[in-house]
């Protein structure tokens, strides 16, 4: 039996020292950090804050009154607040299509040496400012795609002939077989201003989705190839299903954009402060274009009612994308996608 | 016990005769049937359309006419394919179809809204005192020759340098944090940073609005001095504070991204050979990312470059040269934009696109450096940098090869 044996091992301490500069950068990196979250919330408080005053004198009515009239304390957001959902949904129904395929095209279909050029095409338009879009809109969609000339031809006015019956689709006072129906009837609707959300918030879902679809992972689609699919088959049953998260993230990011988009929908949109189910009816809303149109308020409540209207609008979106963020992570394709 | 012995011969198989040269086989997947379907399914849909548009209803409009064409196409071609193939085929067509419809629609708005900015922008593009005037002594009926929009760009230059000044130090060090310190408050920065992606620029605006503009302002006099230059009224200085605030986190989000994807076996090396935390992101972290970072730097900036509301609730619109960012409002190009087409006025809004087509012009060059700088991942260098990096390299092992020779040269002489 040797000696050495008897001494049992034991762990040996171990003791770490930051160096000096390790640790003024953990310092600066962290107070870094902490000023980002700091500014975040201050936008919260802020907001808060400021609107405190008008919220107060309000009540619950600032939820659901349909007028915005600070000076005879009569205001609410209920007219815009559905407005600005109204034109999200519009947006995100004509974008979701177009997106999907957008990105199936790129990840799926596109010839290989194609495909970067495509990916930068999506990005630019994701660039493109939203004023251009805007202007795009209002002097070539609406009055040369959308509602033509005198009798209003396009798609507006069919959509109200044929499908009048649907709620959605009446247009008050407004008889389409009537040849002397005023066209304003359909201009500077809530449809319109949802198409130029759409043309916004399309790039930015497709990008995400296309990185999604891009790492779906190989083995399981040559898996399907070798048990005979087509390639919608492998689609539909390999890239799609893993895509699934990732691809509701993306939409509720692209939502999260179209509530708060501002400038393309102040230039096509007549703001009204009634709730207006009609989308394709002249007049409509939202809280960010109320926001525009209203900044240069005189009184201090008018001020204070912005505030609340945009404290709503702003946790309206938070709450959308920390939803859409959630959801993206927790997919089987999230965490490294990149919005 | 009796041996048999078993003679082992080797079978032949039995060769087909030599068929001579075999043609190479077609590696493509499409064949020629199903480019004769499509083509012959297109052309039918557009004769029958014209038929029907021309002839038979009282069809009319164009988007009536495509949209009618694309039915009659998907009909016609289902049928065709499903002549001669199967359902599971007929349906993977029909998809493909859906796709690529999907896509030319996307490309064509797009290049639908590029042109026709620089189609109607060209009228006012084309004055030389478009780039060297401001508005000052132009009256909204005055015609192109006379104003421009020099005063909207020096707007948006200078506020957008203003807003690089605060969002790239502050969110690539924000960024490396995230990256770099994982832990339960890094985590929960991240949650805040991502929901904050798409904060309305208007809410941005009307943050400023309120903190800097009506509280601070109000609060000047008792403010520290240090912190006096920050309560600014309505100015260049607070657009570029609510155009950093909406830049932030998209900086933030895309630069974590990237600092992500820098591999961990180097970060590793660089701490195993003694590097400290602090150099190993110096060194190595950040050089690897740098193409990165520089792509989402460049794309924030194309983003708030282009934002209107933010300017028009914090700085407000002026017709003359204002230089100065701390004092009186300055227009940028969007909010100038904005701001003249809601004008009746055909001068104004030929100037509007003008300012657009700029605008886009810029946002376009951002877009080209961008992708000139960035757009490759982490650690693949660019022929430059791999020659210089060999130079380095190569300087260092003479470096060492020297002072391995004076110590040689020491021992021998001892």
């Amino acid at each position: 039996m040797s000696t050495v044996d008897e001494a049992p091992d034991r762990p040996r301490s171990v003791r770490t020292r930051l160096l000096p500069s390790d640790h003024a950068f953990r310092v600066i990196a962290r107070a870094a950090g902490t000023a980002v979250l700091v500014i975040m919330l201050l936008v919260g408080l802020f907001l808060t804050l400021q609107a405190l005053p008008a919220i107060r004198r309000a009540g619950w009515g600032f939820l659901t009154k349909q007028d915005w009239d600070t000076e005879g304390n009569n205001f609410g957001v209920a007219g815009v607040l559905v407005g600005t959902i109204l034109i999200a949904m519009v947006a995100i129904v004509i974008a979701l299509p177009l997106a999907i395929g957008t990105a199936l095209y790129i990840a799926e279909y596109a010839p290989r040496r194609l495909a970067p050029l495509l990916v930068n095409l999506v990005d630019l338009m994701a660039a493109v400012p939203s004023v251009v879009y805007g202007i795009w809109g209002f002097f070539l969609l609406q009055p040369h795609l959308l509602v033509r000339g005198n009798q209003a031809e396009g798609l507006p006015r069919w959509l109200t002939t044929y499908f009048g019956w649907i709620p959605l689709f009446t247009v008050d006072d407004y008889n389409p077989r009537d040849p002397e129906a005023s066209a304003s009837r359909l201009t500077s609707s809530t449809f319109i201003a949802g198409i130029v959300v759409a043309m916004m918030v399309t790039p930015i879902i497709a990008s995400v989705m296309r990185e999604v679809f891009a790492q779906a992972p190989s083995g399981e689609r040559e898996g399907a190839y070798a048990l005979g699919a087509t390639k919608w088959g492998m689609i539909r049953f390999v890239v799609l299903p893993f895509g699934r998260g990732g691809m509701i993230g993306a939409t509720m990011l692209g939502l999260g954009r179209a509530l708060g988009e501002t400038i393309g929908v102040v230039l096509i949109i007549s703001i009204g402060f009634v709730i207006q189910p009609h989308i394709l009816q002249n007049g409509g809303g939202s809280i960010s274009a109320l926001i525009a149109s209203r900044y240069s308020e005189a009184t201090d409540l008018g001020i204070a009612a912005l505030m609340g209207a945009g404290l709503v609008l702003f946790a309206m979106t938070l709450v959308v994308n920390l939803l859409a963020g959630v959801i993206i992570s927790r997919s089987r394709s999230g965490a490294a996608s990149e919005a | 016990m009796t041996m048999t012995a078993h003679r082992e011969t080797t079978t032949l198989p039995e060769r087909a005769p030599d068929a001579g040269f075999e043609p190479r086989r077609s590696m493509g997947t499409a064949r020629r049937s199903d480019i004769l379907a499509a083509l012959g399914a297109a052309w039918a849909a557009l004769a029958l359309t014209a038929l029907l548009f021309t002839q038979l209803t009282p069809f009319d409009g164009l988007l009536g006419f495509v949209v009618v064409a694309f039915v009659l196409f998907l009909a016609i071609y289902a049928l065709l394919v499903s002549l001669d193939e199967r359902g599971p085929t007929v349906r993977d067509r029909l998809a493909a179809v859906f796709v690529h419809a999907f896509a030319v629609i996307m490309l064509i708005a797009l290049l639908v809204v590029v042109i026709f900015t620089f189609y109607r922008g060209i009228d006012a593009l084309g004055y030389r005192n478009f780039y060297t005037q401001d508005m000052r002594n132009a009256g909204p009926l005055e015609p192109l020759s006379v104003g421009g929009i020099r005063h909207a760009v020096l707007g948006t230059l200078e506020q957008i340098t203003i807003a690089l000044a605060f969002t790239v130090p502050l969110g690539v060090t924000a960024a490396v944090f995230l990256a770099e310190l994982p832990g339960r408050f890094s985590r929960f920065v991240r949650t805040i940073v991502e929901a904050m992606t798409a904060l309305p620029s208007v809410v941005a605006g009307l943050f400023i609005y309120s903190s800097v503009i009506l509280v601070l302002n109000r609060v000047r006099d008792d403010l520290p001095s240090w912190l006096q230059w920050l309560a600014v009224g309505k100015s260049g200085f607070a657009a570029a504070l609510a155009i950093s605030v909406m830049m932030l986190p998209i900086v933030i989000r895309a630069a974590d991204v990237v600092i992500r994807l820098v591999p961990g076996t180097l970060r590793e090396a660089s701490l195993a050979l003694g590097g400290s935390q602090w150099r190993t992101v110096w060194h190595v972290v950040l050089p690897t990312a740098r193409s990165g970072l520089t792509t989402a730097v460049i794309l924030g900036t194309a983003r708030g470059i282009g934002e209107t509301s933010p300017v028009l609730l914090t700085s407000g619109i002026n017709a003359y040269t204002n230089g100065n960012p701390f004092s009186g409002p300055q227009v940028s190009l969007p909010l100038f934009v904005y701001n003249s087409v809601t004008r009746p006025d055909a001068p104004m809004i030929a100037r509007a696109f003008g300012a657009a087509a700029v605008l886009m012009l810029l946002v376009l060059f951002l877009f080209a450096v961008a992708r000139i700088f960035g757009g490759k991942p982490a650690g693949v260098l660019s022929r430059g940098q791999h020659r210089r990096r060999a130079g380095r390299s190569y300087r260092d092992a003479v470096r060492f090869a020297g002072r391995q020779h004076a110590r040689h040269h020491n021992e021998v002489n001892e």
